[in-house]
Order: structure tokens, then sequence, then C-alpha cells
């Protein structure tokens, strides 16, 4: 008995140091460069195929935002990069907006990755439709949800 | 139509859904006339792989006809009697093109979970949960093929159903092992499983030239098979040190290459086996890497190893030691089957791969529980159970 009180207090013990020393570590707020960073994806075709004349592709065209291309190492072809022109939030306020799908980087990824898709097949590849018979629980409408964010996230 | 569905952990039913649409002009409707269980299929079962929506529709290797093209389809027609590549690729972006099919940029259109998971994203895969696209299975009436023309692949006359069918996916996953894997004329090669997929892999070594192949097992019918059908030794893990072996059948050195086609539900005997299965129900470790280890610890100096079986996380107690101070290459990858699939029906043409013998159970789309709980338990000698929904 005596013994496990004695486990007991020095899993507690444990426990508030390794609490004291998380709160001790600095988290950072949101890495400088998070707000300006340019997001980007290479594109198999030549630059004059992506943006002919210097114009933007669909549906990155429709975006408020700002689009560079240049020529990617090794005939990889064309790296494209884009980021939103209006205010990107950063550190926990992005986490949040990321959640509600209202962060504009998300429309961003969703642009460029549908321009690279339909610079080199021609059109935009759409998921299949969800069917009928799923039924709707609780750990599935949180899925849903993160699917619903998963074309506009991810690594760009 | 009529279609398996996945309705959670261990729980299929069969149930009707809309028919499949054309929604890109590279689409094909294919009329399934055969689609066989997997070894990743019992992953999605078993709740081992994320994003799987209750009432999502599996199965992903599978044979049959085209009966209706978008309008960007040149290379297919209705009629074609067509085997399609369980993975999705569009042809076009720079990893297709390199060959490297599985990582397609533009076939899975949810690529920003796996993303996240793995820093980057895999190509769709049909039937293979939300994280692989979303795409609907083959254990259905029809199904939607994208970017058809780069797919599907018709099936040589005189080549029949059930050897073309394995053509989707075993087939070439087990070839990829081998060629990836470096086989060269002369090796020794050890392939851990004698599932579809070890069979197909051991066979493509010796296709590839390997002098002997060593292929291991537990299941008494799958080690006979695998000696009757692809000619191959065989080992029984539970009844022999599998290390030892190995090293007296190679003057020491160990196998030049191996094969893993077991995957993340790998079993054991002894406490490794205990070990991880404990960790995997705490869920402090996501996968159980038993075969790799095994391979990784038999491989001779310098030799490679290829990961075939599927892993979607974190495992435990991987030997980095071993492989970095024994000069190992080790690589996997999901199938780059578009590369090899009209090599293998031409080799399958010949007579020279036989694959037919895997379908070990025939019946028909209403029995796809019953087939998926023979699969999974290895009831009555079950290898592969395939679905003819037309029969
Ligand atoms: N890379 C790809 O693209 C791809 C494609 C298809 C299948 N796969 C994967 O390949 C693996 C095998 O598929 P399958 O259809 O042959 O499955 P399967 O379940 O029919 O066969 C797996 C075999 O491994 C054996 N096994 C289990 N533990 C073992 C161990 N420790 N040592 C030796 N053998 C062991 C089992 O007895 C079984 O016979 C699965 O993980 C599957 O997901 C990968
Ligand atoms: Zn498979
Ligand atoms: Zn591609």
């Amino acid at each position: 008995m005596k013994r496990a009180i004695i486990g007991a207090l020095g899993v507690a013990a444990g426990g508030v140091a390794v609490a004291r020393w998380l709160a001790s570590r600095r988290v950072p707020a949101a890495f400088e460069d998070e707000a300006t960073r340019w997001l980007g994806v290479t594109v198999n075709r030549s630059q004059d195929e992506i943006m002919p004349g210097g114009r933007v592709p669909e549906p990155l065209a429709e975006l408020d935002a700002e689009v560079r291309v240049n020529r990617a190492p090794g005939g990889r072809g064309t790296e494209l990069y884009a980021r939103p022109r209006e205010h990107v939030p950063t550190g926990a306020t992005a986490v949040l907006s990321r959640i509600r799908g209202d962060d504009p980087r998300q429309a961003v990824r969703v642009a460029l990755r549908e321009a690279k898709c339909v610079a080199e097949t021609g059109e935009v590849l759409r998921p299949d439709a969800p069917i009928g018979t799923t039924r709707p629980t609780l750990p599935g409408k949180v899925l849903d949800a993160a699917l619903r964010r998963a074309p506009g996230e991810g690594r760009l | 139509m009529k279609a398996v569905c996945w309705q959670g952990v261990n729980e299929l039913s069969v149930e009707q859904v809309p028919d499949p649409e054309i929604l890109n002009d590279q689409d094909a409707i294919v009329k399934v006339t055969a689609s066989t269980t997997c070894g990743s299929d019992l992953h999605l079962l078993g709740g081992y792989i994320p994003a799987m929506r209750a009432g999502d529709v599996i199965g992903h290797e599978f044979l049959g006809e085209i009966v209706e093209v978008g309008p960007e389809v040149s290379r297919h027609r209705p009629g074609d009697r067509v085997v399609v590549c369980s993975i999705i690729g569009c042809g076009r972006c720079r990893p297709c093109v390199d060959g490297m099919w599985s990582l397609c940029e533009n076939s899975n259109p949810k690529p920003g979970l796996t993303e996240l998971m793995w820093g980057g994203s895999t190509a769709g895969i049909f039937g293979y949960s939300h994280a692989m696209g979303g795409f609907r299975g083959s254990h259905a009436e029809y199904i939607r093929v994208p970017f058809a023309d780069y797919n599907a692949f018709t099936v040589p006359d005189g080549v029949d159903d059930m050897d073309a069918l394995f053509a989707s996916d075993a087939a070439p996953t087990g070839w990829m092992g081998a060629d990836l894997g470096g086989v060269r004329p002369g090796d020794v090669v050890a392939v851990w499983g004698c599932g579809g997929v070890g069979q197909m892999a051991a066979r493509a070594a010796m296709l590839l030239g390997a002098e002997r192949v060593i292929a291991i097992d537990r299941y008494p019918e799958r080690l006979a098979m695998t000696a009757r059908h692809v000619g191959c030794e065989v080992v029984d893990y539970t009844s022999t040190d599998v290390n030892a072996e190995l090293r007296e059948r190679t003057g020491g050195r160990g196998p030049d290459v191996c094969i893993e086609a077991v995957g993340l539900e790998a079993e054991g005997t002894g406490p490794q086996r205990i070990y991880d299965g404990i960790k995997q129900r705490l869920r402090l470790e996501q996968d159980r890497p038993i075969a790799v280890r095994e391979a990784i610890h038999a491989c001779r100096k310098g030799g490679s190893v290829f990961v075939l079986g599927v892993f979607a996380g974190f495992v435990d107690k991987f030997p980095l030691g071993a492989l970095m101070n024994k000069g190992l290459t080790l690589r996997g990858a999901q199938q780059h089957g578009q590369r090899y699939i009209p090599h293998l029906l031409d080799l399958i043409a010949r007579g020279e791969l036989k694959t037919s013998h895997l379908a070990t159970h025939t019946m028909t789309l209403d029995d796809g529980p019953r087939g998926y709980d023979m699969f999974k338990r290895k009831k009555d000698g079950c290898v592969r159970a395939v679905f003819r929904p037309w029969i």
C-alpha cells in the first residue's frame, strides 16, 4: 500500500516536472516569414505553356494573389509560385482559420494544384461523389470536415 | 448497382449504390467482370488506414469491359476487355513520365491529409480511403476509371480473365519489388510472405535471373502453392530460424535482395510479436514491422531491402544501426503498375508468368463479406477471393 502511494506520488511529481518543463519552453508564436512565404508547385511544362503571353493561368487568375514563375532546375519544367495579397493569419489564429476554411492560403493551394493539373493533363480531376449509404456518424462528420479542407491543405 | 462497402472496422456490407458517371473527359466507365481481395484491403478492414468513411466502396484489383468513354479518351472504346492498374496515374506529371506512377501529382484530389502525414502524397488509389483520393472501389458492378488512356490496358486475346486480373496489382507489385530492389542475374533473393504479392515477387526475381529464390511464410498450403506454381524454395518461419536458415543457404552471406511482402499486420513467433501486438493495441505503435526487421537483419552486407507491404505510420524498434553499418539500401513504394503491365500481360500470354492459381475462391458480389472473412482468416486455403459480379 505504502509502495503504491509512493509510486503514485512519484508519478505525480514526474508529471508536475514535465508540465513545468513544457511551460518553460518558449512556444514560437509564428515563424517570422510565415505570412509572406510563397507557395509553389512544379509543373512539367515550359513557362510559355503555363503563362502564354505572361497571362496568369486559371483559376489562379481569379484570386487576389501575387504570382511568379521560374524555370525549374534540371529540366524539371517550371516552378509556379503564388501567395495571397490579403492579410495572412499566423500562429494560433492561422490554426483556427485553417479549421474554419477561411485561410486565404487554402484557396491559393487549391488554385495552384488545379492550374498544374490543367497545364499537365488538360483538365482538373474531379473526385467521386460521396454515396448515399454513408451513415452520418460523429467521427464521419469530423472526417468530412477535414476532407473538405484537404484540397487546400498540405505541404505547399 | 450493387457494391461491397466498408461500414466500420471489420464490418462490410453489400449495398445498392448509384451507378458511376463520367465526371471528366478522360474518364471511362468499366463494367467489372472480376475483382479480387488484396492484402491491402485487410489493413483497411483492420482500421489501420486513415480516412475511410462508412459506406465507401472497396476493391482495387480488377478487370472488366469498357462500356462508356469520355470525349478525350482515344486509346479505348466500348467493348475493350481491359485490366486496370489499381493506382491511378495521369501519365504526364514528372513522376508519371519517370515511371514512378504511384507518386502521380494529379490523380489524388485530396492530397492535403497525406502531405501533412508524410510530407508528400501518393497517387489516387481505387477504393483505398479518402487519403488516397476517395475513389470508389471495384467490388461493384461498374467503376469510373479516370485518365483511362493511361490506366486501362487492353488484354490480349488468348489471355484468360483469371490470369489478366492479377496484372492489375499483385503481379506488378511483385515485379516492382524485384526490379527496383535491384535483382540481378545470379542473385539470391529472399521474399517474406507467400500471399499473392509475395508469390509474384518471387516469380519476378526468378524471371529477372536470380539464381536462388527463397520464400517465407507460415501457412503450409501457401508454401506448397509457392513451391509448385512459382517453383522456388520455401521456408516455414514457425518451424525454422529464418536468419540461420538463410545464412546456411547462402554460404553465410545472406540474401542479396530481400523483398518484404507482408505489411503492417505481420505475424511472428516469440516475444517480438507480443511486444508489437501490445504496443499496437495501446496505439503506441501504428504498424508491426516484424518482417521488415528480419529482412534488414538477414540481408547481406551491401544488399538491398524492398518494402512492398503497406505501412501507414510509425514503427518501433527500427534497426537503423543494422541498416547503416551494413551499408544497406532500403526502398519501398506503392506499385508503379503502368510501367510493367504491358510486359506482364506479354509474359502471361507466353506462359512464363502464372497467376490464375492465386484465385482460390470465386464468388458473387453478394458473398463479399464472406469472401473477406475467408481471406482474412486464411480459411479453406484461401489466397485470394475473386468476385464476379455478372456470373
Ligand atoms: N506496394 C504496393 O503497391 C502493394 C500492392 C498490393 C499489396 N501490397 C501489400 O503487400 C502485402 C501482401 O499482400 P498480399 O495480398 O500478398 O497479402 P496476404 O495477406 O495474402 O499475404 C501476406 C502473407 O504474409 C505472411 N506473413 C505474415 N507475417 C509474416 C512474417 N513475419 N514472415 C513471413 N511471412 C509473414 C502471411 O502468413 C501471409 O501469407 C500487404 O501488406 C499489402 O498491403 C502492397
Ligand atoms: Zn492491392
Ligand atoms: Zn501523374
